[in-house]
């Protein structure tokens, strides 16, 4: 009985002949879903990346201890059933930190996915679209942009901004936007030269609506693959602030500055850097995985 | 004296300052069925893409109903003149649903009742209830091209511009959706202009055809000239003997 439910349901969602937008929708994710499956890594990276946001918003349950709590007489504790990645030097519970510190790392991916992410790609799609004197003054703007090493740039940001976890995220968004710019310029046009976006005029549609619902749309998929594989470069550079000190402010759980803050023990107390250190190489890695897994499943036409 | 449905006067197109259509004249009365048949290159889709407004580096006049068209083209010139492109695998949006194309003119021209005017187009087209939510990679090349006639249709303009309409398409269809165009063409009283490398198509489709050879018309006749295998310029029956098939003397004439 079960399986016929199932098997139903399936025939529904690929039927060929949908009968409701929200039918031909449905069949449409499902099908991309079938195709992301396919991709084990991918599976891998998504789990990885689920767990993160999973620690995230159930820090307080996970973690046995408070994070910021320190405790002296614990201090530099080796890993044990107590402490499951050890103390730091105030007697902090590293286990604790790191799990409070995704809420950090989700914090900053998250800002910065959803600030760069439509810029490069409307700023893109506009360039593409009018060519000419917009494209070439827009273009030459991300040129200027994308010369700079990005953590260098970011730097120049936090020292003028200040230290801190917002200005962080600002110096990373300003210094990442330009490849999306180029990613969505590239495929607007080639897009904007087709047959349907002439169909698309000869029917009097304004230029907005074209860039907004028929060019933006076709853009979106390589700009989520692109923001997916960024932001494990993403969790990077805000580490790499994180460690120079300009970053998150002590006592925030960062995994940047909890690396730095090992630095001093790193061959007695070997945990102290090396468990966050894994906890950002892990989470890199599951970002791009499952770009990697998105990018696939989205490509395939 | 009627109002011509269509009037184009001296039409010079350059692609890049080559002149791709080289001072072109005709009219069309309304009703009237015009082919304009030419080998590749000859500059036959570029009269039409001149007329929608995509090809704009222009010079000439072009009247639509006694109105002369500027650089832009506005909503009132949507509503009466449309296009079915030759690609239909390109001339659909791929990402978007067969109720999503017929929808986005609708809303672009405020025109109420959507829902019947969605049903009515894939009606009129023959394609039935179970298309109209597909996307176009679920769509055969036949009924993708009628779907972007439905899409042509659906602002019920006077005057269609049929680039190539049947080119991409299976043999076994051409026909299908041929007379489909004629059919729907005389029910609704459209102006019709169609392009073809197929002097055949044409002189089935048009009343009067003109021949195309490297950006000027060479011939223009009524098309009953045609189908007697007549013609007074050398290249129009070069193609009139090409139309009937292969043949080993032709060819060399061709390349020579």
């Amino acid at each position: 009985m079960r399986a016929a439910t199932s098997q139903s349901w399936r025939d529904w969602l690929l039927s060929e002949a949908p009968q409701s937008r929200a039918q031909a929708r449905a069949g449409q994710a499902y099908r991309r879903w079938r195709g992301f499956t396919e991709n084990w890594l991918g599976v891998v990276g998504l789990v990885i990346v689920l767990t993160l946001i999973g620690m995230a918003i159930f820090a307080p349950w996970i973690a046995p201890y408070d994070p910021l709590a320190q405790n002296l007489s614990q201090r530099l504790q080796p890993v044990s059933w107590q402490h499951w990645c050890g103390t730091d030097s105030l007697g902090r519970d590293i286990f604790s930190r790191i799990v409070y510190g995704s809420r950090v790392t989700l914090l900053i991916v998250g800002l910065v996915v959803v600030t760069v992410g439509p810029l490069g790609l409307i700023l893109g799609c506009v360039a593409g679209y009018y060519g000419g004197a917009v494209d070439r003054i827009l273009m030459r703007v991300t040129d200027i942009v994308l010369a700079f090493p990005k953590l260098i740039l970011a730097l120049a940001f936090v020292a003028a901004l200040g230290p801190g976890l917002e200005n962080a995220i600002i110096a990373i968004a300003i210094t990442s936007w330009p490849p999306y710019a180029r990613v969505a310029r590239t495929e607007t046009m080639v897009i904007r030269n087709s047959d349907y976006i002439a169909a698309a005029k000869l029917q009097g549609a304004s230029s907005l609506r074209i860039i907004m619902l028929h060019v933006v749309p076709l853009c979106v998929p390589s700009v989520i693959v692109r923001s997916t594989l960024d932001m494990a470069g993403v969790i990077l550079t805000a580490a790499g602030l994180g460690f120079l000190g300009l970053g998150a402010q002590p006592p925030t759980p960062e995994w940047g500055a909890m690396i730095a803050a090992g630095r001093e023990q790193i061959f007695d107390q070997w945990w102290v850097a090396t468990f966050p250190g894994l906890a950002i190489c892990i989470v890199a890695l599951g970002f791009n995985l499952l770009g990697d897994g998105v990018r696939d499943a989205l490509d395939a036409r | 004296m009627t109002e011509k449905a269509l009037d184009v006067r001296d039409l010079v197109v350059r692609y890049s300052s080559r002149a791709v259509v080289d001072g072109v004249s005709f009219s069309l009365d309304p009703g009237d069925s015009f082919g304009i048949v030419g080998e590749s290159g000859s500059g036959k889709s570029t009269v039409l893409r001149a007329i929608a407004g995509l090809a704009t580096d222009r010079s000439g006049t072009i009247d639509v109903a006694g109105k002369r068209l500027g650089a832009k083209r506005d909503l009132a010139f949507c509503r009466l003149v449309q296009m079915v492109f030759q690609d239909p695998f390109g001339s659909l949006h791929p990402k978007q649903t067969v109720d999503r194309a017929l929808a986005e003119p609708i809303a672009i021209h405020g025109l109420g009742d959507g829902e019947r005017r969605i049903q009515e187009a894939l009606d009129a087209v023959g394609l039935g209830r179970g298309f109209r939510f597909r996307y176009p990679h679920q769509l055969s090349g036949g009924q993708r091209q009628r779907v972007a006639i439905a899409r042509a249709l659906i602002l019920e303009p006077k005057i269609l511009l049929l680039d190539e309409p049947t080119s991409a398409l299976d043999v076994s269809i051409q026909a299908e959706v041929l007379n489909l165009l004629k059919r729907l063409a005389a029910e609704r009283g459209m102006t019709m202009l169609l392009v073809s490398h197929n002097l055949a198509v044409v002189a089935h489709m048009c009343e009067r055809v003109a021949v195309m050879q490297s950006g000027v018309f060479v011939e223009e006749a009524p098309s009953s000239r045609f189908r007697s295998l007549k013609a007074e310029h050398p290249y129009t029956q070069t193609l009139l003997d090409a139309s009937g098939g292969f043949r080993r003397g032709l060819a060399a004439g061709l390349v020579g």
